[in-house]
């Protein structure tokens, strides 16, 4: 059998939950080292005997591992590399798995020599606002942010693409208990047994919890005995689900708790078929919180170097890992916990120098095995100050005076390599604040519990203060019992195991123990004492101001070690109660969390749906270059079987399909108008209600173009309506607005008229859509249709015929956005590229090609047709030219507040045609009109330019439409186009917006 | 996460409704001058209120109905909820003279 010991000198040789027979490799900072199955990176760095792992945050002083958890605020490591490289990933919480690479942070060049470290020399100068006090204000705020904020950091995010998947899934349940520690299996097993469908989660690999760590026994067994007992019966219960690595993060309305799964993160990478991690939306009826607590430190001099840590981290590593910390310790308390540590450590080899207990009487019970391990206590003491620059190497003691404020007798000094840290515990009262609760002090234990309940989610165990074991089994039981209840469900029986836990004796607070050096209170974010009492000199007293202030809390640790410390040391400044001062609001995350997951599927084109019309497949095969509209995908333009795409023949290709339009024929799709079907015997009412024009002598069998305004008097949509029957209309929309117009259409029946007896239905999908346009296209349909009269006295400009083609029920509208005479035509989407190739095959004789979005935004330009870039929802009806709509017999959406003095000033810009004197300048859309680009800005706007067209091929030159303002207008022909952005800047002719058949003679034809 | 119980469908998540706006504001009859300012305050003038609100929602992915839901904006608690017409406030209220 491989033994591994002499790699890892820190290793016990017996105990602990680690697969000694599965050793692992993994390297740090690029040097190689052996760890085991059931390890984390920090207990195998620990084993190795690595203690420096970091560099902190602002002061650069080295650092180590401080606990065994989540609440990691130090050893903040880089993981993996290329595409799943990952910063501030913590230690503590990383399962060590084959070939883990990981990287220490926030040093250059490296660990040993950083020159950052120079900040700590400097450090009287860094208290809390220095930054901002120095730099903010001073011109080169930007030039010296950069600097600042590269000394002042932590790990640097990968460039490359995420590799891996995420899920999501939604779930709901009788009963959620977040915590698989003594409180929640207790809890689990009893709602487990009374029938309700129970979702247990808990962010470790493994049920036990707080167990894990401690050298607790159940009935007389090692407690896993009992953790393993009721883990088998929980996985033979069918409606009990256990989701391990699965952190809940978020407490929501409505008792949603969210967590995330780490369904690989264990893993060098996720297996085929696996994603990475999975979001677990979880809807339940009762939620136990049973979060457990977290240790907190004691705030001393110096109380940061590596080889100091929380005495519970010290006891998870002798116990669950068989690590050795360090070899020599002294512990620092203010409760019990200390002696637990020091038994711990003691039975694992460790020499324990001393346990220093600020408190004054030695619990009587412990005294027996102090004696039988020979442990030497010193009652009423404090550790001073520690020495050893990248590691530990020795801890002053002394003796505090009466009031705390002073040091007594002649402190000494005494090696140690190891000091462990007891400041008591503090609740994890996170998700219950989630929930809505507000938390309050407990004096007796020291610590913020939660208070009265928001909504379902009960805490229980040591997350509301409970931390006797027995408590914690008890409280457990009792809670899932009270709302097995009542969900009107069997109470169970559960016969609580009997614990070997010794009576506590409360806590004594000790926040802070004087003395000059360094005394850090929030290790990721380096706040010391002095930055929290200057912040009380300055005034910035309040929670919310000291966080903000001192940055206290605020790193990806959220202050789980921290805050309450630092609350209590603004507390003793202000000479109030800790309950006064208050306790900053919890949000989520917990833990930091990726956004992966929070995504899941619905990334890329899942995230953002791909449209496409029913002639998609032809145009793709005939040469059509797409563009996006919205989600969307419309043919630009068509090339040539010859043509590779480029700009001179995107150009080219555009003008052809113009010039074929104007002196032929050409057909263009357009699916993706809105369609909305309108039935009911009120329809034409609410059309005249909707639209600005009158609607009710509307015949069967014509169309009408329409605006529609918003309840402000500003255009909202455009676009044509017929009447089908006597109670049936067919109405279009622009293809961005068609969603919105609808629900618009919906709230007024819904909810302001529902006496009207009126029905919309979208149909966009149902229909496909194409626009034969040119001279020619009455000849191509009369092809299409030979028995059908569709000359224009027959089929008159506006009208609307419901035919078959070849059998294919169609619905064929002359309307025209092109300015030619032009047909719409409208047939069941399954016969769209049916009918579109039959169309193309009977044009052949009169050269028909299709034509893109490009061509008929060239030619709609030259008609002077508004358009999405006009109708920007600040435009008026008078604006655009098209006050002729605007009934005055009616009332209508709009018509009340149309009517506005803002609304109605002459000044106002209104629609122009602009052409550049030049006649070749490309102008682009979005440029801002003034009256002379060579004046220095502020310059007075007189309009902009909202679309152009580089090249007429009609007139052989650029137009634009645009907006000048009124009084503008009637002085002056020739204005300046600037693009300050690109340096562009065009002199232009004011022309009217219609540069093509003026008459309409083209379309009435 | 709310769950907005829609008078057509039931419970549904509230991932399936767009939010509407206020329920509480009516539209004037169209009309003189008169009523210049009832039209101000339907366009433009919102409450802000902490506690009770009537405001609307529509199953946007559902039944595209409007739904009337008065919810508590402090708490997120959604009291009640109908059509368009119904006047939650006062049924809330009777509820609450009843109890
Ligand atoms: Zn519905």
């Amino acid at each position: 059998m491989f033994r591994f010991q002499s790699r890892q000198q820190q290793r016990l040789d017996d105990g602990g939950q680690i697969n000694r027979l599965a050793p692992i490799n993994f390297t740090f900072d690029g040097k190689k080292f052996i760890g085991f199955e059931g390890d984390t990176l920090a207990s195998a760095l620990l084993a190795n005997g690595v203690r420096l792992v970091g560099r902190s945050f602002k002061y650069h002083r080295p650092r180590g591992i401080y606990s065994a958890g989540i609440e990691e605020p130090n050893a903040l490591v880089a993981l993996r590399s290329g595409d799943r490289h990952e910063p501030n990933t913590r230690a503590t919480a990383i399962e060590l798995f084959p070939g883990l690479e990981a990287k220490s942070q926030n040093r250059w060049p490296n660990l040993l020599l950083d020159y950052l470290q120079i900040n700590n020399l400097l450090s009287p100068f860094l208290s809390a606002g220095f930054y901002y006090k120095t730099f903010m204000g001073l011109p080169g705020w930007h030039f010296y942010e950069y600097f600042i904020r590269k000394a002042a950091g932590m790990g640097d995010g990968t460039k490359f693409k995420d590799p891996d998947k995420y899920d999501k899934k939604h779930v709901h349940c009788d009963i959620l208990i977040v915590g698989g520690g003594p409180t929640g299996i207790s809890a689990a097993v009893t709602a487990g047994r009374a029938g309700a469908r129970v979702i247990l989660v808990d962010n470790h690999p493994k049920l036990g919890g707080q167990l894990n760590g401690e050298r607790y026994f159940l009935d007389k067994k090692p407690a896993h005995h009992w953790v393993e007992q009721c883990v088998e019966e929980l996985d033979g219960l069918e409606n009990v689900t256990i989701a391990t690595r699965t952190s809940a993060f978020g407490y929501y309305d409505s008792d949603v708790v969210n967590a995330i799964e780490s369904v690989s993160d264990h893993l060098p990478e996720p297996l085929g078929y696996q994603c990475r991690q999975r979001l677990w939306q979880i809807r339940a009826k009762k939620v136990i919180l049973a979060t457990g607590a977290t240790e907190r430190p004691i705030v001393f001099s110096n109380n940061d170097r590596p080889g100091i840590m929380l005495a519970s981290a010290a006891r998870r590593y002798v116990n669950q890992y068989a690590v050795k910390p360090g070899k020599k310790a002294v512990i620092f308390t203010n409760n019990d916990d200390g002696y637990k540590t020091a038994f711990d450590l003691a039975r694992s080899g460790i020499e324990v120098v001393a346990v220093v207990d600020s408190r004054k009487n030695i619990p009587e019970h412990f005294e027996k095995e102090l004696n039988e391990k020979d442990i030497e206590v010193i009652a009423s003491s404090v550790v001073i100050d520690t020495y050893g620059y990248f590691g530990l190497n020795s801890v002053k003691i002394g003796t505090l005076s009466h009031n705390g404020k002073t040091i007594e007798s002649n402190p000494y000094i005494v090696s140690a390599d190891l000091l462990a840290v007891s400041g008591g515990w503090s609740p994890n009262v996170h998700l219950y604040c989630h929930s809505g609760g507000k938390p309050v002090y407990n004096d007796s234990i020291e610590a913020f519990v939660p208070g009265e309940l928001s909504q379902n989610g009960h805490s229980a165990g040591a997350s509301r203060g409970s931390f006797s074991l027995t408590d914690c089994l008890q409280e457990g039981h009792n809670i899932a019992n009270t709302m097995a209840e009542a969900l009107d469900l069997e109470v169970a029986e559960q016969i609580i195991p009997e614990t070997n836990e010794n009576t506590i004796v409360p806590i004594e607070a000790l926040w802070r123990v004087p003395g000059k050096g360094k005394k850090f209170v929030d290790l990721q974010d380096d706040v010391t004492e002095s930055d929290i009492t200057l912040a009380h000199r300055e005034g910035y007293v309040s929670v919310e101001h000291l966080k903000r202030y001192t940055t206290l809390g605020m790193g990806t640790d959220q202050g789980k070690t921290s805050n309450l410390n630092g609350q209590a040391i603004m507390a003793q400044e202000k000479s109030e109660p800790i309950e006064k001062i208050g306790t900053t609001t919890f949000r989520p995350p917990y833990t930091p969390i990726a956004l992966g997951p929070l995504a899941g599927r619905d990334i890329g084109l899942s995230y953002k749906h791909t449209r496409r019309s029913a002639m998609h497949n032809w145009h793709k095969q005939h040469g059509a270059i797409f563009v996006e509209a919205g989600q969307w995908l419309r043919p630009q333009y068509y090339l040539n079987e010859m043509e590779q795409p480029s700009k001179e023949n995107m150009d080219k290709a555009i003008s052809r399909e113009v010039q074929t339009v104007r002196t032929s024929v050409g057909l263009v799709d357009v699916s993706t108008l809105g369609k909305i079907d309108i039935q009911g015997k009120d329809s034409a009412e609410f059309l005249n209600r909707v639209y600005t024009n009158g609607w009710t002598k509307l015949p069967i069998g014509k169309a009408r173009y329409g605006i529609m305004l918003r309840e402000d008097g500003l255009v909202f949509d455009d676009g044509t309506t017929s009447r089908l029957d006597e109670c049936h209309y067919f109405m279009t929309t622009t293809t961005s607005n068609a969603a919105a117009v609808l629900s618009h259409m919906e709230y007024y029946l819904q909810v302001q008229w529902p006496k009207l007896d009126v029905k919309v239905t979208s149909v966009t999908e149902q229909w496909a859509a194409m626009a034969l346009a040119g001279p020619k296209s009455r000849n191509v349909l009369s092809k299409l249709l030979p028995t059908i009269n569709v000359d224009n006295e027959s089929f008159p400009f506006m009208g609307v015929r419901e035919v078959d083609i070849e059998g294919v029920p169609a619905r064929i509208f002359r309307i025209s956005f092109s300015g030619e005479l032009s047909y719409e035509i409208n047939v069941p989407a399954d016969f769209g590229e049916f009918i579109w190739q039959r169309i193309l095959e009977v044009g052949k004789a009169y050269s028909i090609r299709p034509y893109g979005t490009e061509a008929m935004g060239i030619m709609r330009i030259e008609k002077g047709h508004v358009a999405g870039p006009e109708l920007d929802g600040r435009t008026t009806a008078t604006d655009l030219g098209l006050q002729k709509l605007l009934s005055s017999k009616k009332d209508f959406i709009g018509s009340k507040m149309m009517h506005r003095e803002g609304l109605k000033d002459e000044n106002r810009p209104r629609l122009v045609g602009l052409v550049p004197v030049d006649k070749k300048s490309r102008v682009k859309s979005g440029a801002i009109l003034v009256k002379d680009p060579t004046l220095a800005p502020p310059v007075p706007k007189l309009g902009h330019v909202s679309s152009s067209a580089y090249l007429s091929p009609t007139l052989g030159h650029p137009i634009s439409l645009g907006f000048v303002s009124g009084n503008i207008i009637e002085t002056t022909k020739k204005i300046w186009a600037v693009s300050p952005l690109h340096n562009e800047s065009h002199e232009l002719e004011i022309t009217d917006p219609v540069f093509y058949d003026q008459k309409s003679e083209r379309l009435h034809d | 996460m709310l769950i907005i119980n829609c008078p057509l469908c039931g419970p549904r998540d509230h991932a399936e409704f767009t939010y509407v706006g206020d329920a509480t504001k009516n539209r004037p009859k169209n009309g003189d001058s008169s009523n210049d300012n009832a039209w101000y305050d339907f366009v433009y003038l919102r409450d802000n209120p902490k506690g009770l609100h009537e405001e609307l929602w529509q199953h946007s992915f559902g039944c595209r109905c409007f739904v009337k839901v008065l919810r508590n904006t402090l708490t997120h608690e959604i009291i009640a909820t109908g059509m368009p017409k119904d006047n939650l406030i006062l049924k809330e209220k009777g509820l609450e003279l009843n109890v």
